[in-house]
């Protein structure tokens, strides 16, 4: 059957039809919906573990116990992920794994736009790279071959326009190859020093022998059009060079970014006059390509930043741009901001007012730091917030003490913030954590995580309890704020800002997107009380606008949170409209 | 057939999503080749969200680049201008008339330009506005918007009513099948 799917959830089809039986995930835009599509398949168990190197070993383990596993994830969760990565290229695997990594150039949704194919050089395992969604569904399957062919995990590497875009597949059966025995081979899976060594030369062995496959292998596919031109290219920018150039230049599609082949470079390297190298971010296959003496023009042309498109690589070669209508006048942007009713956005508040420095973290609450909060001063990485904030403590000795925080989200803190908070105990700095518990994974769309109670199903799960394991990680201050009262959020902050001990507060709100939070009735403005004094304009609520010189609330989109009818000191806001009573009488006001 | 190009353009949260898989199921269905590109993740809070659809006999890149669209799409004004440039010269803009303030429009840093439709128009751009929003709102939800739109756009097609229409049955929850069905219908006949 032919249907249009989303990269991802093509190779989460490939993964079925290869018989995959266990999948552990860690959500990450844009790798996200691999293991939701996956989890549709009743046939696969599916989970999202609570971080990357957890969701890997996981996979690990089923492999190693005889199955074909499968673990997904964006590029920097597989930083997360490398220490067992690296390892698994040496002991190799039972059942097949495969590693599905999602680059985003361009960052739509990242901190960085790292590439990951360094990743498979540096852990001496192949990579896949599809180009649609056929090929999605088509990798994932040859990728468990592969895997179990030269016993390696195989990455399959994703980008946001692969992973994100659809196109059509045609599906196939399910086939479940038969469950190896479990034989107990501790020179192959102990890595201590005695058995790695002896594992060593097998992985040096294995990149020779998959060289050799990449060299005949069907997906490393050389397309002979014109000579003047030839591209290596892969991915997404196999595309766009076709979109400009069609069957006009000659292409080297590879199928495999790791290794590379030399062989089939140098032969399209002695047919045609010129020869380029289109690859996004790095350039990877160009110094592959002067390694073994072939001259490509690459990364002087074509920039490591950002994505291509058909016009980017038309404008390198020196094409016309198309022709087309612009209007004069400046447009303003539209950043993401948090949603109207954002359980965040009460804390920030807070925070922002009392002009505290605050270490960030990655989700939703990023956005805490656009106008007109500005309540972040950092964002590095997953979990980065509080490990972070007691080096700063440390490094401030006593003076930033009373006046910085962190805030992290409930996943995040499963994810990465428990060893940072650990290290807050044992190494005793007066640092003051802040988790947003907003009960989901929210940026990435919603996932469940080990705090909410329920699993990737939907079906009721162990629910960590956050107060609990605060404490048992050696917090003896830990309380817990609804962020939508400012007057207790503020104490809370105030408070634990000024005791000589570690804290935690937990502001504790569901995200106002779950299904079974109920919108509230949107509150108004009664423009009579209202004295323009914009204090409700410092919330940076998308419902909330100043008209006729007064605010204003959109109803369409204000989810009734009250934060804002907190804040105004006349009493203006409220859910009621004004009464006639309330109301000035006809001849006071102006015409 | 030469590659056609289709923007729909909007504000996080709006369902441009919804409205690209109509479009895709009833391309899919006359036997066209498809891609559709989608953005999910941090720029679907609210943020300004553009998915592109391209079909014909073979379709390469998933993106819709400057000076390539037959028909951009928006469901809100000043989104419409944002991606102008991406239509070809005689392509055609469907817009919903709604404006929705971006946040620089709302702490008072930038201008809502409301007369930008009008010099586009003065530009030769074809323009057809409509409230969309007042008829998804007649339809039964503010959130037919996509749908209505996708009614008027599909008066340029040569498919017919009833392939759209189980296309959308195809396409949305069961339970949603009869108010898209008419918010579809009304943004079809609008201006009829």
């Amino acid at each position: 059957m032919k249907e249009l799917m989303i990269g991802n959830a093509a190779v989460a089809r490939g993964l079925y039809e290869a018989g995959v039986e266990v999948i552990s995930s860690y959500p990450g835009t844009p790798s996200t919906e691999i293991t939701e599509f996956a989890a549709t398949y009743d046939d696969i168990y599916c989970e999202w573990a609570p971080n990357e190197k957890v969701a890997m070993e996981a996979a690990f383990g089923a492999s190693l116990r005889g199955v074909r596993a499968a673990c997904a994830m964006k590029h920097v969760g597989l930083n997360v992920a490398a220490d067992p990565l690296f390892t698994l290229s040496y002991t190799g695997v039972t059942g097949g794994l495969v590693v599905c990594v999602a680059d985003d150039p361009g960052m739509h949704s990242s901190q960085n736009e790292q590439d990951s194919r360094h990743y498979a050089i540096g852990a001496k395992v192949p990579m896949l790279e599809p180009a649609d969604s056929a090929e999605c569904k088509a990798f994932a399957k040859l990728a468990f071959e592969i895997s179990e062919q030269f016993d390696t995990p195989c990455l399959l590497r994703m980008c946001t326009r692969i992973a994100h875009a659809q196109s059509v597949v045609e599906t196939g059966e399910r086939i479940v190859p038969e469950k190896k025995p479990y034989e107990k081979n501790p020179q192959k899976f102990i890595m201590a020093p005695a058995n790695a060594i002896r594992r060593h030369p097998f992985v040096e062995e294995r990149m020779r022998k998959l060289t050799e496959y990449a060299e005949t292998a069907e997906i490393n596919r050389l397309e002979m059009g014109g000579t003047d031109i030839g591209i290596i290219t892969s991915g997404a920018c196999y595309q766009y060079c076709k979109e400009v150039f069609g069957d006009s230049v000659s292409i080297l599609k590879l199928g495999m970014v790791n290794p590379l082949p030399v062989q089939k470079i140098k032969e399209l390297a002695s047919k045609v006059k010129k020869l380029y190298v289109v690859e996004e971010l790095d350039g990877v296959i160009e110094s592959h390509c002067r390694n073994i003496g072939v001259d490509v023009i690459g990364k002087e042309l074509f920039t490591p930043l950002g994505e291509f498109s058909q016009k980017s690589i038309a404008a390198a070669f020196g094409l016309a741009p198309k022709e087309t209508i612009t209007a004069d006048t400046a447009i303003p942007v539209r950043p993401p901001v948090m949603c109207s009713g954002c359980p965040h956005r009460g804390m920030f508040y807070v925070l922002s007012k009392n002009k505290i420095t605050v270490l960030g973290d990655i989700g939703c609450y990023t956005l805490g730091s656009a106008a007109p909060l500005t309540a972040l001063d950092s964002t590095l990485c997953m979990g980065a917030s509080i490990s972070g904030l007691h080096g700063y403590n440390k490094a401030a000795g006593g003076e930033a003490e009373d006046k910085t925080v962190c805030v992290i989200g409930d996943s995040t803190f499963m994810h990465s913030g428990m060893t940072g908070l650990a290290n807050i105990a044992y190494n005793g700095s007066n640092s003051t954590v802040i988790i947003l518990d907003n009960s989901i994974t929210g940026m990435t769309g919603h996932q469940q995580n080990p705090t909410t109670g329920f699993n990737i199903k939907g079906d009721p799960a162990t629910k960590i309890n956050l107060e609990d394991l605060c404490h048992a990680l050696g917090i003896g201050r830990v309380r817990v704020v609804d962020p939508y009262n400012l007057e207790e959020t503020e104490k809370a902050v105030k408070e634990e800002l000024a005791v000589h001990e570690p804290s935690v507060i937990i502001s504790r709100r569901p995200c106002v997107l779950l299904k079974y939070v109920k919108p509230k009735k949107p509150v108004m403005v009664d423009p009579d009380k209202c004295r323009s004094c914009k204090r409700c304009m410092k919330l940076g609520c998308p419902s909330i606008r100043m008209k006729d010189g007064k605010a204003n609330i959109d109803t369409t989109l204000c989810v009734g949170c009250g934060v804002c009818e907190e804040l105004c000191p006349f009493d203006a806001i409220g859910h009621e409209e004004p009464t006639m009573a309330e109301l000035p009488p006809a001849s006071c006001v102006q015409q | 057939m030469e590659t056609k190009g289709i923007v729909i353009a909007g504000v996080g949260g709006q369902g441009s999503l919804l409205a690209s898989k109509l479009l895709g199921k009833v391309l899919v269905n006359e036997g066209y080749d498809i891609k559709v590109s989608e953005v999910h993740g941090m720029s679907q809070r609210g943020g300004s969200v553009i998915t592109y659809v391209r079909y014909g006999d073979k379709v390469y890149s998933p993106v819709v680049q400057s000076g390539e669209a037959d028909f951009l799409i928006s469901f809100e004004r000043i989104e419409a201008a944002r991606y102008a440039h991406l239509l070809k010269i005689g392509g055609i803009i469907i817009t919903n008339t709604q404006r929705i303030d971006p946040m620089p429009v709302i702490t008072g840093a930038a201008e809502y330009p409301e007369a930008i439709l009008d010099e586009l128009t003065a530009k030769g751009v074809q323009i057809e506005a409509m409230d969309a929003l007042t008829l998804a709102e007649q339809a039964g939800s503010a959130k037919a918007v996509n749908i209505v739109l996708m009614g008027q756009l599909a008066k340029h097609f040569h498919i017919d009513y009833d392939k759209w229409i189980s296309a959308i049955e195809q396409t949305v929850k069961p339970k949603f099948v009869e108010l898209n069905k008419k918010a579809f219908e009304l943004g079809y006949n609008f201006g009829k």
